[in-house]
């Protein structure tokens, strides 16, 4: 149990910082997912399931389909090419 | 470089084909030659914003800045480690948090909340008025939500993505026939069983509102409209609002004045128990359902 929990952590910190780190900003939404993913494993192993369950709720659905719809808005959630072309644009 | 009436000037200026003053500046010095027309300069300048070629302070201190944010990043994780460090002990006997306030909690609140949760004994009963806060807090950010990005005219605004749905994804829609039932039985055993096991009314609600997300995204504004628009959310999350508020103040008055509650706590372990814990949790899980679900329609273009 304590290799496993120390694997978590170990990803928890690589999650943490690869969202700063990775260059494209939907890359970086999908690595936050990931790390409340983990975040909400490691709440059960400290025995508090219900922040467990809000965690999985508020951290993976709900702020990352605001993250996207953020991203959309501000078009950056076009293909790749297209993408390129803005930022030389810009 | 001759002399140009004001009035001459102004109308270069409204024609857009005069300098500002600091690109004059620059001719005057020679470092810089104007080019004919400004439109060129203004495509130039907008294809790289980040020109420094001229900024000569920016471009001296650029050196500076980065070793002091490197300084200044060193220290905040310098000073974060050391207070960790400060930190007691995970679950040692004498952390200050153990005192004779979780000591209660834990030896007295089933009997006196009779919820077998006793997080949730703790969050609806012993400080329901944190929890009442924190519920108007939702209801406040989605009100300034709705100030910023309410679309006033939903037919004529341009960019609207109605116009674009349903969109008709087979694998979406598929597996949203599956999930969204499923879902929103989960969210509502949550909730409901929020006094009796883990969860409560804001895990319950963020998922029936991710759920009803999922189902908007699916099938479309049309069929979600059917049964939830502007003036359900505003019936369904003032009432609750209200609700609770009455609710908690009954309890408190009774509670201040030594009076006795009609309210009784059951026998703990049955759905129907702990007195006020469970129509409290409903109310915020209905609440801040309809929180996340506002806040998607309103990011998105085209408004609830």
């Amino acid at each position: 149990m304590e290799i496993f929990k120390l694997i978590l952590m170990l990803f928890l910190i690589i999650c943490a910082v690869s969202v700063s780190l990775s260059k494209n900003l939907l890359t970086s939404v999908i690595i936050f997912m990931s790390y409340s993913l983990i975040m909400s494993i490691i709440w059960v192993l400290l025995q508090s399931p219900d922040l467990a369950i809000t965690e999985a709720a508020v951290g993976v659905g709900v702020t990352s389909i605001l993250f996207f719809l953020t991203l959309k808005k501000i078009h950056l959630l076009d293909e790749s090419g297209k993408q390129d072309e803005n930022a030389e644009d810009q | 470089m001759q002399k140009i009436s004001k009035k001459e000037r102004f109308e270069a200026w409204i024609n857009g084909e005069i300098p500002s003053a600091e690109e004059q500046l620059l001719n005057e010095s020679g470092r810089h030659v104007y080019q004919s027309t400004s439109t060129v300069q203004a495509k130039r300048r907008h294809k790289n914003p980040r020109d420094y070629q001229n900024a000569f302070e920016i471009k001296a201190f650029q050196k500076v800045y980065n070793v002091l944010s490197v300084v200044f990043c060193l220290a905040l994780i310098a000073s974060l480690l050391i207070t960790v460090s400060y930190l007691p002990r995970v679950g040692g006997t004498d952390n200050p948090g153990n005192n004779e306030v979780a000591e209660r909690y834990i030896e007295k609140g089933l009997e006196e909340t009779g919820a077998v949760n006793i997080v949730a004994g703790m969050i609806l009963d012993y400080r329901a008025f944190d929890t009442f806060g924190e519920s108007c807090v939702l209801f406040c950010a989605v009100c300034s939500v709705f100030i910023l990005l309410k679309v006033s005219d939903r037919e004529t605004a341009k960019e609207n993505d109605r116009i674009h749905e349903p969109k008709n994804d087979v694998i979406l829609q598929q597996i949203a026939r599956i999930i969204v039932p499923l879902g929103l039985i989960f969210g509502i055993y949550v909730v409901l069983n929020g006094h009796l096991s883990a969860g409560g009314g804001f895990s319950g609600g963020a998922i029936m509102g991710a759920v009803l997300v999922l189902y908007l995204l699916a099938f479309g504004f049309e069929k979600t409209e059917r049964f939830f628009n502007e003036k359900v959310f505003r019936v369904i999350t003032c009432s609750a609002l209200s609700f609770y508020c009455l609710a908690k103040s009954y309890s408190f008055f009774t509670g201040a004045n030594h009076l006795e509650s009609i309210i009784s706590t059951g026998t703990p372990g049955a759905i129907i128990s702990a007195g006020l814990i469970l129509p409290l949790n409903i109310c915020v899980g209905l609440v801040v359902a309809c929180t996340m679900y506002a806040f998607y329609t309103m990011f998105r273009k085209g408004g609830m």
